[in-house]
């Protein structure tokens, strides 16, 4: 079983990298990379949901939606289990942790809306992984998606300094450096594990 | 504003991939191949259309502080007709997108449309706003996967159009090469707008 867990997790992290390889959660990958600080926040509250979401999709599917037949409300069921927990999470830690909330401020509740999340909650359901396989997978996939921002977040840090030919400042070269990035990661692909 | 131009300011003016930069995720994940991105295109505009529809006849009902969620309810509504009804009539299709047709609920255009469109306009306007974002997501998928396919595996549509003398630069259809070629195709419109500015 740990054995399968360290597999699962690797291969979350490096091999199917969520952002630089599935794509998924582009969105929060290129606004959110500017500063490397911003980056880790992100990365730190999109790993605390996802891994959350995972539960709860889970239990959800496996609790209501399977033994009422209900398979084809999914995508509305995890939608609407998500928001409810992103808005109970922003709560919670604004109560007991305002340090972190502050800190992390608008990034909390446009989380809804990045696709890794529901991603990883369908993905789960799709590989017919169990409730620890689904916990494991969401936190190793979100500390993926935390690498991969941080990572790009560093070097973009960089590009500002850098002399770009004037069509391609902004947006394009970002995207470029991130297909450089995302070859990196191909590397990965050759893992027999 | 008259329905065509509505329409048209979709298409170019304000394109939802090469201008306002929304919804990357489909757009990079599934333009491997012209038929993936016509498809995926395709199935977005509808949810796009219905969704605008239903949120503009919505619009009096609907109180301001729950309206984001109620908008993403009507979305993933629409999202889940269009995954079932592509399961049964194009299970290859639909097999070949995956996750991303229940993902169509995530995509920030739909929502973005909702919020700065729909509610605020009348249900034809609406329409036109859907149909007109919808085919702008489209034809830049279909151009990006009619790039991406065409220089990874020579073929266009699935049909040789290079010949047989062409090696496939396999990149262009791998991750990486996702990034690079939205990024080049991107600073290629900025190309094109800045001679358009220097000879006007």
């Amino acid at each position: 079983m740990l054995k399968e867990l360290f597999i699962l997790s690797v291969s979350a992290i490096f091999i199917e990298n969520f952002v630089l390889v599935k794509f998924l959660g582009i969105c929060p990958f290129l606004g959110v990379s500017k500063k490397t600080e911003t980056a880790v926040g992100m990365g730190m509250a999109v790993t605390f949901v996802m891994g959350l979401a995972s539960v709860m999709t889970w239990l959800l599917n496996t609790y209501v939606l399977l033994p009422f037949g209900l398979e084809y409300l999914q995508t509305i069921g995890f939608i609407l289990v998500i928001a409810a927990l992103v808005q109970l999470v922003e709560m919670f830690l604004q109560k007991m942790l305002p340090s972190l909330y502050n800190a992390l401020g608008i990034y909390l509740p446009l989380i809804t809306t990045n696709c890794a999340v529901l991603g990883v909650a369908l993905l789960n359901i799709q590989k017919e992984y169990n409730l620890l396989m689904s916990l494991v997978y969401g936190v190793t996939a979100a500390l993926g998606f935390m690498l991969a921002l941080v990572l790009f977040a560093g070097v973009r840090e960089h590009l500002e300094d850098a002399d770009i030919p004037e069509f391609l400042q902004g947006m394009p070269i970002a995207l470029i450096t991130a297909g450089l990035i995302a070859m990196a990661f191909l590397g990965f692909s050759g893992l027999k594990i | 504003m008259k329905c065509a131009g509505i329409v048209k300011n979709g298409l170019f003016n304000e394109n939802p991939t090469f201008v306002q930069l929304l919804g990357m995720c489909p757009t990079l994940a599934v333009t491997t191949s012209v038929a993936n991105g016509i498809g995926m295109g395709l199935a977005t505009t509808g949810v796009l259309v219905c969704a605008n529809i239903a949120v503009s006849l919505l619009r009096g009902f609907i109180p301001g502080k729950i309206r984001i969620a109620s908008y993403v309810v009507v979305i993933s509504g629409f999202a889940t007709l269009v995954d079932m009804l592509l399961k049964a009539y194009a299970p290859a299709l639909s097999k070949s997108l995956g996750i991303f047709i229940p993902l169509i609920v995530v995509n920030c255009i739909i929502l973005a449309r909702a919020e700065a469109f729909a509610s605020k306009h009348s249900v034809v306007k609406s329409a036109a706003d859907g149909l007109g974002m919808g085919l702008g997501f489209a034809g830049a998928l279909t151009i990006l996967s009619a790039v991406r396919e065409l220089i990874g595996n020579g073929t266009l549509l699935g049909y040789a159009v290079l010949g047989e003398g062409y090696q496939p630069a396999l990149i262009a259809i791998l991750p990486p090469g996702g990034f690079i070629i939205l990024g080049l195709t991107l600073g290629v419109i900025n190309l094109i707008k800045e001679r358009r500015k220097a000879s006007a």
